[in-house]
């Protein structure tokens, strides 16, 4: 099909598709005036129910937690599809070789490498504080463990890949990839076998308001955290290496 | 007005899915899907919003406050950290892409052609 003759089949079916949502929308409850009892019942129970005083972790972790097992595995998937397609065409595996034939890339400005070196610490401090107290405070494992990955980012950034590849070696992420998503699936099973039902939380609930809340979730948060950061190093690791080794390099 | 975030997010949608339809670039198009991608968070958040509502976070705040929706905050934040690992699998696809084919114009591509 030529390029003109798709346009025109897509410019009808958007027109069509767009009149849809227009229509279906108009019906809904207007904005402000949400209406959906699952939410509201959540908001009213689950601080008593499990004493996390973050309704979200908790839907996540607890209340959905078997959709957040899928989501899981969605990542999971897509890291190891990544991770499959680039290394198919290194020439080895060997850490210390990609070290060696990499690129100088290091950073010479001294004005950024002092802000990266005052800005790391801080956003890994802030990453692990966002896991610790998902469960209280705004925060959780997804978004905790993509800023603790951020901030080894920071190490590239301001200090060039070598630093960054010695402080994120591959064998590393892949077994803290592949262990973040069987402790989570692990944590599920466990209860199962035990006669209880997935993913039911076997710690108890705790003290509402603190670190000891939420028994069980806890755990599944810092495996999500372990898994998110391990896939968003592994993701930057393997563009990264396509892009400073010569060998592989594949968009010139 | 108060039907302006849902409009916004099927506008989102459809303008994502132009993008997809007539790109000259696999890269423009993975953006592109995130735009269309990304329109669902706007419905789910707008569906979940509540005026005069706090974050669904009683910490300091009592249970029984006015909040908003849970459900679909954590259905969007989970699906924003996800959708970041799609991308990199299609981004690592058209990497592979160019260097079978030397391009990344979909229109170029043999293995495309319907």
């Amino acid at each position: 099909m030529n390029r003109r003759a798709r346009i025109a089949v897509f410019a009808v079916a958007a027109a069509g598709l767009a009149a849809l949502l227009v229509a279906s929308v108009v019906d809904l409850p207007a904005f402000g005036h949400y209406q959906g009892a699952y939410g509201n019942q959540l908001n009213r129970e689950a601080v008593a129910e499990r004493h996390t005083t973050n309704v979200v972790t908790a839907t996540v972790f607890d209340y959905r937690g078997f959709d957040t097992l899928g989501e899981e595995f969605i990542l999971f998937a897509a890291v190891v599809g990544v991770t499959l397609l680039l290394r198919r065409h290194k020439d080895s595996e060997d850490h210390q070789e990609v070290l060696r034939k990499a690129d100088d890339d290091r950073v010479r400005s001294d004005a950024i490498r002092i802000v990266g070196l005052l800005a790391m610490p801080a956003l890994f401090l802030l990453g692990l504080w966002l896991v610790a107290f998902g469960l209280v405070t705004p925060g959780g494992g997804f978004q905790g463990g993509v800023l603790l990955a951020g901030s080894l980012f920071v190490v590239f950034l301001a200090a060039g890949f070598r630093p960054y590849a010695h402080l994120t070696p591959a064998h590393w992420a892949d077994s803290a990839e592949g262990s973040g998503a069987a402790a989570f699936t692990l944590l599920g099973l466990g209860p199962l076998l035990a006669g209880a039902a997935y993913l039911h939380n076997f710690l108890g609930s705790g003290v509402r308001g603190t670190l000891e809340s939420g028994g069980s979730m806890t755990l599944l948060n810092w495996a999500t955290a372990v898994e998110v950061t391990a896939a968003m190093v592994l993701l930057f690791s393997e563009f990264l290496e396509s892009y400073v080794l010569p060998s592989v390099r594949p968009l010139q | 007005m108060s039907y302006l975030p849902y409009i916004v997010a099927a506008w989102l949608f459809v303008v994502g899915l132009y993008g997809i339809v007539t790109s000259r670039n696999l890269i423009h198009l993975a953006v592109c899907l995130t735009v269309t991608q990304s329109s669902t968070y706007v419905l789910l958040l707008a569906i979940g919003y509540k005026h005069r509502a706090t974050a669904p976070i009683f910490y300091g705040v009592p249970v029984g406050s006015r909040a908003v929706d849970p459900v679909v905050q954590a259905l969007t934040l989970t699906d924003v950290v996800v959708s970041v690992t799609v991308v990199a699998l299609i981004l690592a696809l058209t990497v592979d892409i160019h260097r079978d084919a030397k391009t990344v114009d979909p229109d170029e591509i043999e293995a495309f052609r319907g």
